[in-house]
Formats: C-alpha cells, structure tokens, sequence
C-alpha cells in the first residue's frame, strides 16, 4: 500500500507525514508524531478516549483518516496548556480528583473545552450531555462534571476580568480624546 | 487448647467435620498437626488457605502465635478485584 | 460531604497531614497526555503482535496450517500452542492460564486464542492471520449456567468431577465444585419462623469495562532473560506467571507496570502477555500486542453469570431466624472460586443464628472468568437484599429498621466462620436512617430502595524503599500499582510519619527489579498494605536519623526522639541541643554513614472488613421500562480516609459500575454461542448524561490491626446497587425483579405480567 503524504497543523505547528490511506488519525498522531495522549479505547467511536479536534470540530480520531487532515488544524490534549500554563480545566481536573485512572481524562478535557469554547455558562446537564460521548469508569463522572462547572466559572472570570481591562483601556481612550 | 473450626473444602478434606481439637500455639504448628491427621488438608494448604483467629484473618505468617482458648476457624484464601 | 477531619476513635490519633486532600502527584501528567499506558512505548524494532482467535463456542482443533502466514512477506514470528510447551504439569491454576492463554486441543469458548504473529505492522498482522487455516470439528457448547448444570448438557471439560462432594462422583459434570459454609440448624431455625420467603434470582454477565485494553510490550533474548512492560494490577504476580509458563528465570524477566488504564479486577490476571513474551522469544524482537476492544470483551475475564435460590425466616417481630442460600456461579470453561465467594459474602452483613450456603462452582464455554471489583459479592447481594425486603414488608417492618436489627456487630458469628471485631455495618445503616435522602419527597413512578454489602478486603505481600536525598526529599517506592491515586495516599502517609511536607515526597511504582515480590494490587489492598509497610519503612528512616544525630550529639540514641521533622535531644542534660531537622541530617549523610533508608517487607494481614449501605431512587418510564437513577447515596466504613477526596472516587465509581450491572450491562450470547455485543456500541456502560451526582459519606470505624485504623475501600460499594435498585424499581411500579440487568424490556414484560395477572384478578 503506497503512502499518502499530508501536510497538515498539530498543536500549532506545521507538520508533514506519510500514511497509509487506511490509516486512522489516531494511529497517526500516537505512531508517526508520537503524540500518545489520545488512547485507544475502542477504535469505533464508542468511548471518546481518542477525542481531538479538526478545524475546531469535536472528533473521535479514531474515525478521520490521517489522509482526511491535510490542510486542516489539529488540536490533542498536547496542545492545551500554553507552555508552563495549565488550562483551567486541566487545574480544576486535578484539584477535584475529576480522574482515578486517568486513561479517559485526554478525552474528557478535550470535549470539555470544545464545550466551554462555544458554551462557557452550561447548566449541568449541558454538561453531562456533552460529555456523554466519553466513557469513564472510574468516577461515576461527579468529580468531573464539578471540576468542568469549576472550569467554566474561572473561565468567565477571566474573560469578565480581560472586558472590564478592555472597557476601561476603552474609557481611557474615550477620555484622552 | 483451640477446636478448629471448618467449612467448605477443609470441612470435607478432614472427612465432614464441623470442628476437631489440636494443640497448637503457632499457624504452623496447627497446619503440621493437621496435615499428619488428615494429609488431604495439604493439597488445600498448597492452593491457598486462611486461618482466622479470633476473628483476625491470616493469609500467611506461620509464626503467629495462637492464644488458648481461641476462636480458630480454618477458610479458604480469596482473591479481590 | 464527607466528615474528613476526625480523628481515629479507636486509636486517639492526631493527623496533620493524613485525611487532608491535596492534588495528586500524578495529576500533571495525566492532564497532559504525558501519562504512559500500556500502549504508549515503542521499543527500537518492534514488531506488532496480533491473534486469531476461535469463532466457535467449542471446537476440536484438529489442525493448524500457519504454513502460508510464516511465508508472508514481513511476518517474523507465527506462534501457537506448540510454542508454548506443557510446563506446569497437565494440570492446575498455571495450567488453566497456559489453556487459556493459547487454545492445546479444543477451543474452549468464542475467542479463544488459538494462533499469533508478530509481523513488522499491524496491516501484515492482520493479512498473515487471515492466512492461517485452522480445522476446526465444531462440538456441542453449553453457555447457560443452568443449562450447564444438567445431567444431559455437553461437557465443556472432559474428566470433571464435582469437587467436595461425598461420594466421590464417577461421571463426568460441567459441576466443577460445591462448597457449603454456615452453622446452627436451619431446618429448626425455619421452623421458629412465623414469616418464610423463599425467590428465585438470576443475574447476567457483566465486563469490569476498564477503557484501557489490556496492551503490553515483550521483549526475550536468546539468553532468556526479558522485559514486559505491561498495563497490570500486579506485575509481579504477571512476572511469577509468565516465568513458570515460558520457563525463564524469575529474576531475568524485568516486569515494569504501565500506568494503568482501570483495572477493576480485570488485570489481576494474565491473558496475552506470555504470548507476547513467546512472539518475541521466536522473532528475538521486541513484540507489541494491544488487545481491541471486541478482544477484551470477547477474551478478557467477565464475572459470572448466576442463578441463585435464597430462602429467609423471620418471627413477626423482625428477627431473622434462619437463611440459606443456594448459589450457582460460572467461571468460564475452567474451575474457579466464584461460587465460593457468593458463599461466603451472601449473608455476612446479619447476624444468623442459623445459616446455611451452598455454592455451586459451574464451567460453560464462556470466556475464562477473572475477578470483578467484590467478586461474586453483588449477585449474591442482589439475591439476599430483595428477599430481605420482601421478608420486611411481610411483616410490616421498614427495611432499614429490619436490617438493624438483624445487622452483624462485633462478637457476631460471620457467616462464613469468624467472630467479628469492631465492625461497621450498624453505624452504615444508623447513617442511612437518618440521611435526609431517606424522606426526600418522590414523584409520580419513582421509587426508593436501599441496600446493604459487604466485602473482605485483603492485605498480603508487601515491600517497600524509602530513600532520603541530601537535600531532604524522599523518594518513596512502592510495589503495589496505582489504579486510583494511591500515590498521592502513599505521599501522605510517608509525610506524616516522617513530619514533612507532602510535596517533598515522591512516590514510585517500583518494576519488579526494585523490589521484593508485591501481591497484586487487588482486594482493595493498595492503601491498606502499601500504607502499612510506608509507615514501617518510614520509622526505619527515622530510627536511622536518630542515630545520626546521636553521633552528632554524642549522646545515646535512646535520649534522641523524632517529631515534627526533627529530632530532638531529649532529657534534662540535652536541655541546650538545637533540634536537628531531617534535611540538615539529610545534607550530613555522606559524612555520617552513608545514605539514609527505610524498608519493609511485610505480610499484611488483617485487612479489615467492610461495609456499606447506599440509598437509591429512580424513575421508571412504564410505557418503555426505562429507568433512570435520578438521586444516589453511597454510606461505607473506610475505617481511616488517607486521602477523603479518593475515598470518595472509589465509593463514587463503584456504585456506578453497580448502577449499569442493576440496569444495562451483559453479555448476549446468540443460539450459536457467539458473544453478540462485544463493543460498547452495544454493551453500554452508564454515560455522563445516565447518572446524577453521587452523594458518599464516609464513616471512619478504625480498623484495629492497621497503624492508622486503614480499611480497604475499594470494592465494597459494587455490592449494594443492585439490590437497591431493584428494590427503588419495586417501589416504583410496583414489580419485584428477580433479573439483573433490569433492562427496559425485563422492566416492560414484568409489568405487562403484572396487569395481565391484575385483570385475571379482577376478571375472576
């Protein structure tokens, strides 16, 4: 079987690769670009464990072939800190104990920014809704439902607090003229 | 001196008997004397047994002293998940 | 919430540091990916392992050709049962895994192994298994545990004869072993009873469903000596096993546990990994095997399926006066001690003045059973805790009022033999009756149940190291695996005994080079024995840096005491010595003796039983038979909390898995006995979106041989949900189910029997 070669964004940065054409996305990132954080836990798109997201959209990538990402932007749970930064929800997963085991939790925190990015205030069933794509069991899921409430508070803290310097930078702007 | 008390697979290796007398102070006194009245117990000790004494579980640790008068209850080792 | 900050009752013990819940030290690297599973390593020139597996529930093998598969371009290894010789003699627990592990003479169930390759890729794994023909001559299966029990059913092992019963049978049965425990006369003791309830139950197989598939990475040389790294509950129990089937060295084979994907029981045992260890021996390359998920279901051990009679006796005024219980538990096509544990956990959370258990030990061609968090503890408690609320609304009595007064407390007689100590079933239930979920309103077709578990937990083999660095910080290596945040426990308690901080501790799961031999992290056992052993390692360390500052101080040793951190010179003479802290001892070492440790190899025993009482309510929908948990409560001793906020996952997570066993989760097997849903499209495991929050409160009833008062915590709270789920579906609608999983379509025929039978009522 002859390779397809695929230039394509990982995280952020431009990547090139080759793979078979049946290649699932998933045995891609974790056997050519050694990005292990998405697991396999069932390889049909049943437990979310492999969660990534193209161009913005929630995918299990164990259902997109590698081929399919040319062009597009792939973000795994490698890419979700900036640097030293943990985001909120990786913090708030930790200090809620929201994973045993941890071999899910790649998953969850994926889906669950992919929530929080479009929804920042869900209701708790918004978020156990939204995460019912991913299978844990270990927690019964309480843990991590609390810590991804937790999460969405401090992110709309922190964007209140980003408005409140903009309006004021505004003002100052305003008032200079 | 303890009776030593028995059930399931013990209780049919030392011939369907609930309880049966031995002087022992140790685990593995008892576990000798036993296997010389009834060698089929040996079988049962290689596989895995527990002695419990007065309410206490042992798996292993033949050393353990048996105090007089104790309860003595001979079980089977089991697994956990 | 949980009360998590008193102290031991019944040792006085002031904690600083234990019961408090800081994060865990392994949680950056969990939210991060950086984390590494059974899956994530890659050795230079590895080759992927793969397995064909039998599609018939029982077959004679009549040949293999793997003639066509070893020709194939980039296969390196083609492996069956051949390769793997008789070592263990024809018979036994080793035997039984080496059968297990690679079909000999008949493929035993559906999935079987019964050939491997390793190849240089997946996409040549799988062509070169396509190429091995196998003959099979296709023999007569038998997968129902009742089925398998009668006289004409096929025998699934030829030359079985029903253990521990007199005579000694002289034909052959799918019966593998009857065990009986109880004491006083239950014949007499029904004869006292002015209320008998006597219910026929069955409950279904169900998968541990751990998301991570068993994976692991091989590697033997032509020198015989190998390492396998391995997602495991006990990587020492998997060296010992693959040793002994493979005939290498104990000591030459490096076992490193993974961190592990969930185990639940389900990777307390070896299934695939003396395959890869003899892949890898045949092709002298490393060999990865990751097993897919229809492999795990259809290969990896299930608990068993059971049917089960139980009979209870009670005067009017709520005194349980005999109980007996008739168990009949399959492990699979090899003998196990499943029904045994049915047995002995059915009625240990009352106190019987006559009790009598049969447990039936049954084989059918099924996948080989393993142990499932509580093993065989919930089906037997589905059975007992319906009857006892049958046996309480017979005579007019609330169910938890009719279990205090029946509840087991210390000097009571277990059922299955001992004399309790200090035990915590009554304050559980105590706790129950006076949690407002009990008298939280209800609405229309919803229901409340309640139920009791118990579970044994279990201590065994320990070993453990405790470095001091000279900068003062520890590192602390344990045998035993982290399946849920142990680390972080085990961090605890070496920062208590030692009087430092938690973050200067670092906690590792030592391979199997590092350590004496650890049993395998089962039976709730982690904490409990890892937490023992920690505390006895640390108390070495701290004997040591006594001495050290005795030198220092020129003093005897026995004038020097550790506390806070330091040692201190003690006595009227030392009145003017500074105190010493451990990391200035730390910092001397070098100079003073060398490095600083503590170790300790252990048998712990006495783990401590355990008890939990949960409350439940849920909705059933009539129309479809639907039912939903909608409030959840989860009371267990856990004797001391190390770390409360992991106390309550384990409490949390097991009700869950027992909350999909009560409502979704079994296996399906078709006419052809062919496992039918082997995926989680199909086998469907609770979602986020299926549960509500669970409520635990942990209750602390110290246990007496532990430093700390530690219980194990891990397992009890699988045993209650489906009782008390089945009782919350009868209070609903009005239907006792005798079924587990209570599925919609068990839910909609009960209630169509139960009208059909009210207007046969009415009519007549």
């Amino acid at each position: 079987m002859s390779g397809v070669h695929v230039t394509t964004t990982v995280n952020g940065d431009a990547v090139e690769f080759v793979c078979p054409p049946n290649e699932p996305l998933l045995d891609v990132l974790r056997n050519r670009l050694g990005l292990t954080g998405a697991k396999e836990g069932c390889g049909t798109g049943d437990c979310g464990a492999c969660s990534v997201t193209v161009d913005d959209r929630l995918v299990c990538s164990c259902l997109v072939l590698g081929a399919e990402v040319e062009g597009r932007s792939v973000s795994t749970v490698e890419g979700m800190a900036d640097g030293a930064d943990l985001h909120p929800l990786q913090s708030k997963f930790i200090e809620h104990a929201a994973l045993q085991c941890g071999i899910c939790t790649p998953g969850f925190l994926v889906a669950a920014k992919a929530l929080l990015d479009r929804n920042d205030d869900p209701s708790e069933t918004e978020i156990r809704y939204a995460l019912a794509g991913n299978l844990c069991r270990c927690t019964g899921y309480d843990k991590i439902v609390r810590a991804v409430d937790d999460a969405a508070k401090d992110i709309r803290k922190a964007k209140a607090k980003a408005a409140t310097k903009t309006a004021k930078a505004k003002a100052k702007k305003a008032a200079a003229k | 001196m303890p009776d030593i008390q028995f059930s399931g697979a013990v209780r049919q290796a030392v011939g369907d008997v609930a309880s049966i007398h031995i002087e022992a102070t140790t685990i593995r006194e008892l576990l000798r004397k036993l296997v010389e009245r009834h060698p089929r117990v040996q079988s049962l000790i290689d596989e895995g047994l527990a002695v419990s004494i007065n309410g206490h579980i042992y798996r292993d640790g033949w050393t353990t002293p048996i105090p007089p008068d104790a309860e003595v209850f001979l079980m089977p080792r089991v697994p956990g998940g | 919430m949980s009360d998590n900050n008193q102290n031991t009752n019944f040792t006085n013990q002031e904690f600083k540091v234990v019961g408090s819940r800081p994060e865990r030290p392994d949680g950056i690297d969990k939210v991060t990916g950086r984390a590494l599973y059974g899956a994530d390593t890659y050795a230079p020139g590895q080759l992927v392992g793969a397995i064909l597996r039998s599609p018939h529930a029982h077959a004679k093998i009549k040949s293999i050709d793997t003639s066509k598969a070893e020709k194939l371009k980039g296969v390196k290894a083609v492996l069956t049962s051949k390769d793997l010789p008789d070592l263990v003699g024809g018979a036994g627990p080793n035997y039984d895994i080496l059968v297990n592990c690679m079909a000999r003479d008949r493929a035993l169930y559906d999935g079987h192994a019964v050939a491997a390759v390793a190849a240089i890729d997946e996409n040549t794994a799988r062509k070169a298994l396509k190429l091995i023909k196998v003959d099979y001559k296709i023999l007569p299966h038998v997968t129902d545990v009742d089925e398998a029990r009668k006289p004409n059913a096929p025998i699934v092992q030829p030359g079985t004869r029903t253990a521990n019963v007199e005579p000694a049978p002289t034909k052959d049965s799918n019966i593998a072993a009857r065990n009986q425990f109880g004491h006083g006369d239950v014949d007499e003791g029904f004869k006292q009873a002015d209320v008998i309830i006597e219910k026929t139950y069955k409950t279904e197989q169900t998968h541990q469903g751990y998301i991570e598939p068993h994976a692991c990475l091989a590697s033997v040389g032509p020198d015989g000596s190998g390492e396998l790294w391995v997602t495991t509950q006990g990587h020492y129990t998997f060296r010992t096993v693959c040793s002994t089937l493979l005939g290498l060295d104990i000591a030459k084979l490096k076992v490193t546990s993974s961190e592990i994907g969930g185990g639940f029981g389900g990777k307390t045992h070896v299934w695939m990994e003396p395959v890869a260890l003899g892949l890898s021996r045949k092709a002298n390359r490393p060999v990865k095997v990751v097993m897919s998920r229809e492999e795990v279901f259809r290969a990896s051990g299930p608990t068993a399926s059971t049917s089960m009679d139980i009979k209870i006796g009670a005067t009017r005024d709520g005194r349980i006066t005999a109980a007996t219980a008739d168990l009949r538990y399959q492990g699979g096509p090899f003998p196990g001690m499943w029904g045994l544990l049915g047995a002995m956990t059915s009625f240990a959370c009352y106190n019987l003045p006559n009790v009598k258990t049969v447990a039936w030990d049954i084989l059918v061609n099924r996948p080989k059973v393993a142990a499932y968090r509580a093993p065989s503890a919930p089906m037997a408690a589905f059975g007992v805790e319906s009857t006892m609320d049958l046996v309480a609304d017979a005579i007019g009595m609330s169910p938890v009022d009719f279990r205090m007064l029946n509840a087991a407390r210390e000097g009571t007689r277990a059922s299955y033999g001992p004399t309790y100590g200090p035990i915590g079933i009554l304050p559980t239930l105590e706790a129950v009756k006076n949690h407002p979920h009990m008298t939280a309103p209800l609405g229309p077709n919803q229901g409340r149940g309640m139920a009791c578990g118990f579970w044994f937990n279990f201590g065994g083999q320990t070993a453990t190291d405790l470095n001091i660095s000279t900068d003062g910080t520890v590192n602390l290596t344990i045998g035993t695996v982290d399946v849920g945040g142990s680390r972080a426990s085990m961090s605890l308690i070496a920062a208590e005994e030692l009087g430092i901080s938690y973050d200067e501790i670092k906690c590792n799961i030592g391979d199997t080079n590092s350590l004496g031999h650890n049993d395998t992290t089962e039976g709730s056992r982690g904490t409990f024995s890892s937490g023992m052993a920690t505390i006895f390692a640390a108390r070495q360390a701290i004997d040591v840096m006594r001495e050290r500052a005795a030198q220092k101080w020129e003093i005897p040793v026995e004038e020097v005491e550790w506390k806070d951190g330091e040692a201190h010179a003690v006595g009227v003479h030392h009145s003017n010595l500074i105190p010493l802290s451990l990391k200035e001892i730390a910092k001397a070492s070098p100079r003073t003796g060398g490095p600083i440790a503590g170790h300790n190899e252990t048998v712990a025993d006495n783990a401590g039983v355990s008890f939990a009482s949960h409350i439940c309510d849920v909705e059933v929908d009539p129309e479809t038979g639907s039912t939903r948990v909608i409030r959840y409560t989860v009371v267990q001793d856990a004797g001391k909390a190390i770390h409360p906020q992991y106390v309550e996952g384990q409490f949390q997570g097991a009700a869950a898995q027992g909350i999909g066993w009560a409502l979704n989760e079994e296996y399906i097997y078709g006419e052809d006995g062919r496992l039918q849903n082997a995926g989680f499209l199909d086998y469907r495991i609770p979602v986020c979106s299926d549960l509500p929050f669970i409520d635990t409160k942990i209750l602390e009833i110290p246990n007496p041989d532990h430093p700390y008062g530690v219980r194990g915590v891990g397992e009890t709270s699988i045993v209650p949900p489906l009782a008390a789920i089945g009782s919350a579906v009868s209070n609903a609608v009005g239907v006792r189910m005798d079924h587990v999983p209570m599925s919609p379509p068990r839910i909609r025929a009960a209630l169509k029997a139960q009208a059909a039978s009210e207007k046969a009522v009415s009519a007549g």
